[in-house]
């Protein structure tokens, strides 16, 4: 006999029910065959002795069905409907194989089909989209990566690697003529400022006939002197690099010293009044090529 | 038993008293005498005690007489380094020169696909590679960054200083598409560039840089992402002017198809106007990106500031054609145990 009121009683909340899974709000059942998953009287398989469920099986869903005659004989308990894959007649089919049944399991039944055959559409969609591939990392192999990454890092010297690249594109004259600076220009017209020796005038002679013919425009009004308070030997300075900036970059275009002075003068007068005064007072001292570029590298 | 606990006494006094080379020889003595000789002893008078720092089993006492041992080496050390200065200061200029000392740059193992400035194949292949249209001026890049799905908000404003970076970039959002239909579109749009940028626990760690018209296509990890703002001491965010380009390092002929790869993303006529330079050096396979704006003081002297975004690449592979992870054919694919195997190996 079969006693369905008697069950529930013992494992429903006295006793020990295996498939009960108890939390803070609610109890599940764990029974494969529970219509609803929740632990209660009308959906415990164990306590009812009439009970229907969907279950699904490799995509296939199925009915499967228990009646209180075939309680004695477990191994023919449950009887498996195999369900059409169409959704409409699907649900005529458990219509009609529920027929006489009580109305909870037959709308419970209909509801977890219709659940089934969603999650079955929604799967064999994503499989047509982009699947994201989870690569596994090793940890090691992540910490050594990290470790070569910081001791490269410190050996690469970026600062320096990069100012050393800019200075060379400055040198092979990369740029043109937006910075006026004339390399060595400024040495070679401190040497003429200091020694007065044959050599310099030579050198002088030399340019005044190089620069025959060649026109020079002069601007009158060029900001640099006006920085520069009546330093006579500026106006020496300037004229003299000026011609030796042509003598030395007559590879380069030949432009005219003053005009690039006024096209970029946002710039340059703040450089070149910088570093005009900046060799005022301190490059007089050195006699040497090298002793700037030492000066500059002991300051860096 | 009371020698022992003596010697021990003993042992602990003298270490307090910090007499370091009584101590190793009571030590030894001692353990010699406690311990069962596990380790085999050599003809006692002329060696040495086997004895090592390792042996003592109290971690207080064993720590300190590591210490003492750093102490002396490096007193050791101190000594012989002002000898030797000593002595290269009295023979002035008959000094030999100084060692230089190795490095990993220094002992790099030989590539035998380092480029020769003047080879001519590689000449030959550069004229007629997929980057040769942008090298002679026919094409300007157009850039599309883009990223994998549902983005972040670091990677979002990644994509959004790159974009600032490079010229002409646009940023798309990437709502679920697949590369595969990204790619004719972008082909359609003339875009030269595709940049996807991937994203792994909110942050970006991937990026596959893809040359449009069949071009090659790299795929890079990205690492140490620094955005703006978190960047010490840093300029005014950039203008729209072209930045320079430098490319340091890259030696073999990989890493030169990757400079190319990566110098084709900006245009070919900089404007020096604007003064920002970006950066790409590579550094024992690390290729690290700057972003800087330069000053020229005078001749000998140049003063940068970091502007912008900066991050580590670390190339994995290397696509003839464009994207295509299933039957795309591999130039070049990291595999670790090539890497591993010789530390002084390097591919780029």
């Amino acid at each position: 006999m079969q006693h369905d009121e008697v069950i529930w009683d013992i494992i429903g909340n006295k006793q020990f029910c295996s498939f009960k899974v108890k939390t803070k709000s609610q109890n599940f059942c764990r029974n494969e065959y529970n219509i609803t998953g929740l632990c209660n009287r009308s959906s415990c398989p164990l306590a009812n002795s009439q009970y229907a469920t969907i279950r699904e099986e490799k995509g296939q869903c199925f009915l499967y069905m228990k009646v209180i005659e075939r309680a004695a004989f477990p191994a023919r308990m449950w009887e498996k409907v195999k369900l059409s894959k169409n959704y409409e007649k699907a649900l005529e089919q458990i219509d009609e194989n529920l027929i006489y049944w009580p109305r909870f399991i037959r709308h419970k039944c209909k509801q977890r089909f219709t659940k089934i055959t969603q999650y079955l559409i929604r799967m064999r969609k994503l499989v047509l989209k982009r699947q994201r591939k989870l690569v596994p990392l090793s940890r090691k192999v992540e910490q050594r990566e990290k470790r070569k990454e910081e001791k490269a890092l410190i050996a690469a010297q970026l600062d320096n690697a990069i100012e050393k690249e800019l200075l060379e594109r400055l040198k092979q004259g990369t740029y043109g003529d937006i910075y006026n600076f004339p390399i060595h220009a400024f040495d070679k017209a401190l040497q003429q400022q200091d020694e007065d020796s044959e050599s310099e005038s030579e050198e002088e002679d030399e340019e005044e006939d190089e620069d025959v013919g060649k026109r020079e425009f002069v601007a009158e009004e060029e900001v640099d002197e006006s920085d520069l308070s009546d330093f006579e030997d500026m106006n020496k300075l300037r004229t003299s690099s000026d011609e030796e900036e042509e003598e030395e970059e007559s590879s380069e275009e030949e432009e005219e010293m003053e005009t690039k002075g006024s096209r970029s003068k946002g710039k340059s007068p703040a450089n070149g009044a910088m570093v005009r005064k900046k060799r005022a007072y301190v490059e007089i001292e050195y006699e040497q090529d090298t002793e700037p570029a030492s000066k500059s590298r002991s300051t860096s | 038993k009371q020698q022992q606990q003596q010697q021990t006494q003993t042992h602990k006094k003298q270490k307090k008293n910090k007499k370091k080379t009584q101590q190793e020889e009571e030590d030894g003595a001692a353990q010699q005498t406690e311990q069962k000789p596990q380790r085999s002893e050599p003809a006692a008078a002329s060696f040495p005690p086997t004895f090592s720092v390792s042996e003592i089993k109290n971690k207080q006492r064993r720590h300190l007489m590591f210490m003492k041992l750093k102490q002396e080496k490096r007193k050791q050390k101190m000594q012989l380094r002002k000898k030797r200065k000593k002595e290269r200061e009295a023979l002035g200029d008959k000094a030999p020169p100084k060692e230089v000392p190795k490095t990993i740059e220094n002992q790099r193992v030989y590539d035998e696909t380092t480029v020769d400035p003047d080879d001519e194949e590689v000449a030959f292949d550069e004229g007629t590679d997929e980057f040769s249209a942008y090298f002679n001026g026919l094409t300007n890049p157009k850039v599309l960054i883009t990223t994998s799905d549902r983005p972040r908000g670091r990677t979002v404003k990644f994509c959004e200083q790159l974009a600032t970076v490079i010229p002409n970039a646009h940023v798309y959002y990437r709502r679920g598409l697949a590369l595969k239909r990204i790619i004719p579109q972008c082909v359609a749009r003339d875009f030269t560039y595709l940049m996807v940028i991937n994203e792994d626990r909110k942050v970006p760690n991937g990026l596959v840089l893809c040359h449009l018209p069949e071009g090659p296509t790299a795929h890079f990890k990205v690492s140490s992402v620094r955005l703006r703002k978190e960047m010490k001491r840093r300029g005014k965010d950039p203008t729209e002017h072209s930045p320079e380009v430098i490319l340091n390092n890259f030696s073999t002929r990989l890493g030169h198809s990757i400079g190319r790869l990566l110098a084709a993303l900006f245009p070919q006529n900089p404007h020096f106007v604007g003064r920002q330079v970006a950066t790409f050096h590579n550094q024992r396979d690390f290729i690290f990106f700057r972003f800087h704006r330069y000053i020229f003081k005078n001749e000998k002297k140049v003063g940068i500031q970091e502007l912008g975004p900066r991050f580590t690449l670390k190339l994995r592979s290397l696509q003839k054609g464009t994207f295509d992870s299933k039957f795309g054919e591999y130039e070049w694919v990291l595999k670790r145990h090539e890497m591993d195997s010789c530390r002084r190996k390097f591919q780029l």
